[in-house]
């Protein structure tokens, strides 16, 4: 077997063992009922390409539903060569690397006016990278000496987002979306996007502030698709959203950097 | 309730009557004002129901006449029932078409005409309460019929955004083990300045709340309460712009808790804090005669601050809800004070301090039903370890006698629990209430150990900060951001324009009844709310 290629490991190399839970909706009361019903699962975990299988749990849930633990081998391999990962195109700063960095090149202050959008009242995500507190140990954009953060909160309309990113001369607007429900998320990104670019569009229009979003349910390689710039997906940090919008917005040579003078490819 | 952190009595004192100090002004400024929303829950109560053509309620089309013409700095009543009377329309529903067509002008009668309108809105408001009066008491028939669940109560959660399938799903997590049904609204519906009408089955996130969809969900719960021999409660969101409606048709259609924080909607859904503050007075003078048990949202703090640095914000708000509550007639027995374990489990010692934070609530507030609500935060998609959170966060609760559980779902935060989340999640809640249900008899923290002076910590930061809103009021250190972080500016926010100074002469046949020394109507006392939940504490004492 090459380098590349590798299966589940349960305890042994190449086992190819995993564990899955799943429901049906068959009736676990009775002697008859419990059997069909593991029968049911076993029948799903092969189909599922787990052979052998084992049912380690069956529970009767209400009169109507069965939830069920199977462990299973699975044969298929998997090709690490096939993988595809989207790198990150930005280094990864410092708040005090992304401060040098606008004041160096930008020499003003990073504008970034921020919100939930639509009828989504989750601010959780957008106040974890905007609000000083941060999460995950870093502290989000407001602390950055920098940065200029315009947090609009919840259930912001588009047109008013726009308006309010034009007042405050926005270099950046981020935008997050928790509730996908029917594909809230898509369906608002999208409007803001194109939103933007009729306001960008209009005579008197200003450029386009670069456009972020952000959400646990979106897929980061789906950002020219939704119209915007960049796409932040479950986990991310606000060092991460500050490092990027410094790559992008403060372009030039790292301060830091004292090799390759000219040299702007990096940004 | 003997104590077990040895708190000093005149610390806790200080802490109340700061609290009272500093919300007194907000008092004054809330019995001096209206809001659109408290007008329109009056005519609620007076039993106007329906919407217009476009969906827009009777009740928003008739006060926006009302203001129009005559303002609301008297209260809709006065010009309303005029109108009535003067204009010969039979009902209310037949003055607000008009109105709405702008058939009618309405004044501020004076003398016999006042005295004649002010009877016929006294009358007409008379009917709801007595339907609120007798939903009371057959809130207690209930329980007396079938029995009241022991403490903790299971809070579940529903949300599909359809009623007919919110039904099946709460009757089933009843027969699951549930004691409390939460159905969540639509996520829009906070800021919506109206309640829809009518059964709806469509919704963002959760279901709208309508007098419709409460009374399937009451009925439905009624047939599963008597199915199971338990009372399943029933609760909903009196929050965001109609507050005093939602209020109003939880009282008529039998809701049994609501939530209803003093600052939720100003911090997290960006409401202007004074349209905040009037609306929940009259809210909880609804709440608290309707027998209703509230919920205050501080859990939410911590969802956006630390729960470490914030704990103190949390007392402090619960502190605050007190007073409101209290001041707008709530007894101890319908303040469910609300709190989180949200501390970061990486953290050392973190139990030890959600032990200590739980405990200093419960101490501080002895004969609050405290709501207590699990890990979301630091739910990070390892849906096993979160599982484990999740048991230990039941484990507090019931060590530190929390009276009402909202149960965690390991999946938090990856998607809306699967049928198998919520089933796990009440087989882990009660593994723990069978296994260490008792534990806090024996649960005494070391005298000036570490969960005792983390406590009395806490609760000395709590006493600063009350200095410091003292000093700059209420309203500014709202909008400093000392709650959740979020600053909120006192004339920012949603609704301000929906905000009335009352003039002299101000009626509001609602607040009149609210506010009578002795409440009349048959079989109901203050007393009323002090059994309902006093039973329950008996029920599982010790």
């Amino acid at each position: 077997m090459s380098g590349n290629i590798v299966r589940p490991y349960g305890d042994t190399t190449g086992d190819g063992r995993i564990q899955v839970s799943f429901t049906l909706p068959v009736p676990f009361g009775t002697p008859t009922e419990k059997a069909r019903a593991e029968g049911a699962a076993m029948q799903l975990a092969t189909k599922m390409g787990l052979d052998p299988a084992m049912v380690v749990h069956a529970k009767g849930m209400g009169p109507d539903y069965t939830f069920f633990i199977v462990y299973g081998r699975v044969s298929h391999l998997v090709d690490l060569s096939e993988v595809e990962v989207t790198e990150r195109e930005f280094p990864l700063l410092s708040s005090a690397e992304v401060n040098l960095r606008i004041r160096s090149n930008l020499g003003r202050k990073l504008v970034v006016v921020g919100a939930c959008i639509g009828t989504d009242a989750h601010t959780v995500g957008i106040d974890a990278i905007l609000n000083v507190k941060g999460h995950s140990g870093e502290k989000g954009l407001e602390y950055y000496r920098e940065i200029r953060v315009v947090n609009l909160g919840s259930q912001v309309a588009v047109p008013d987002l726009v308006a309010r990113a034009d007042e405050e001369g926005a270099d950046a607007v981020l935008v997050s979306q928790v509730v996908t429900q029917r594909d809230a998320h898509i369906t608002n990104a999208r409007e803001m996007s194109a939103a933007f670019d009729a306001a960008a569009s209009e005579p008197e229009g200003s450029a386009r502030p670069l456009l972020v979003v952000g959400g646990p349910r979106f897929d980061p390689s789906m950002a020219a698709d939704l119209g915007v710039d960049k796409i932040f997906g479950k986990g991310t940090t606000p060092g991460e959203v500050a490092s990027y919008l410094a790559a992008v917005l403060a372009p030039g040579r790292d301060p830091l950097d004292e090799v390759a003078p000219g040299d702007e490819a990096a940004a | 309730m003997q104590t077990r952190l040895n708190l000093d009595p005149a610390l806790v004192r200080e802490a109340r009557e700061l609290a009272a100090k500093a919300g007194q002004p907000i008092v004054e400024m809330a019995k001096t004002h209206t809001t659109v929303s408290v007008e329109r829950a009056v005519l609620r109560l007076a039993g106007l129901q329906g919407a217009d053509a476009d969906g827009m309620p009777w009740v928003n089309r008739l006060v926006d006449a009302v203001r129009e013409s005559a303002g609301l700095e008297h209260g809709v009543a006065l010009p309303a029932w005029d109108a009535l009377r003067s204009g010969g329309y039979p009902d209310l529903v037949t003055l607000a078409e008009a109105a709405a067509l702008g058939r009618v002008s309405f004044r501020i009668p004076a003398g016999d005409d006042a005295r004649a309108a002010r009877a016929a809105a006294d009358a007409a408001l008379a009917v709801g309460f007595g339907r609120i009066d007798a939903n009371r008491a057959d809130r207690q028939r209930m329980i007396d019929q079938t029995s009241e669940p022991r403490k903790p109560w299971i809070y579940l959660i529903v949300a599909t955004g359809d009623i007919y399938e919110d039904i099946p799903q709460a009757q089933a997590a009843a027969r699951e083990g549930a004691d409390v049904i939460a159905v969540i609204r639509s996520t829009g519906q906070s800021l919506l300045d109206y309640v829809p009408e009518g059964a709806t089955r469509e919704g963002f996130a959760g279901t709208y709340a309508t007098q419709e969809n409460f009374r399937l969900m009451r009925a439905a719960l009624d047939e599963t309460s008597r199915e199971l021999g338990r009372y399943v409660r029933l609760t909903n969101y009196a929050s965001g712009l109609c507050m005093p409606e939602i209020a109003s048709l939880a009282g008529l259609q039998r809701l049994d808790m609501m939530l209803n924080d003093c600052m939720y909607g100003i911090i997290f859904r960006d409401i202007n804090p004074r349209r905040t503050f009037i609306d929940q007075r009259f809210s909880r003078q609804i709440h608290a005669r309707a027998g209703i048990i509230i919920n205050t949202g501080e859990d939410n703090y911590l969802t956006t601050a630390d729960a470490v640095d914030a704990a103190h914000t949390v007392v402090v708000s619960q502190l605050m809800n007190e007073f409101f509550g209290k001041e707008a007639g709530l007894a101890d027995s319908q303040l469910g004070l609300g709190h989180a374990f949200e501390i970061n489990p990486a953290v050392p010692d973190s139990f030890l301090l959600e032990l200590a934070h739980a405990q200093l609530v419960r101490e501080l507030f002895p004969d609050a039903p405290l709501k207590y609500m699990p890990p979301t935060k630091h739910m990070t998609g390892n849906v096993f370890a979160g599982y484990l959170l999740d048991a230990f966060f039941n484990l507090c609760g019931v060590m530190t006698d929390q009276s009402i559980l909202l149960i965690g779902m390991m999946t938090e935060g990856i998607h809306t629990p699967f049928l198998s989340d919520r089933d796990l999640a009440l087989e882990n809640v009660r593994y723990v209430r069978d296994a260490a249900g008792r534990l806090g008899d024996s649960f005494v923290p070391a005298p000036g150990g570490f969960i005792e002076q983390r406590a009395k910590h806490v609760l000395n930061e709590s006493i600063g900060l009350l200095h410091r809103i003292n000093d700059e009021g209420l309203l500014n250190a709202i909008a400093e951001g000392t709650f959740g972080i979020t600053r909120r500016p006192a004339d920012g926010g949603r609704g301000l324009d929906g905000v009335i100074k009352r003039a002299d002469g101000y009626f509001n046949p609602a607040s009149e009844i609210l506010e009578r020394p002795e409440r009349a109507g048959p079989g109901d006392s203050g007393s009323i709310a002090a059994s309902e939940v006093g039973a329950a504490k008996i029920g599982a004492s010790r």
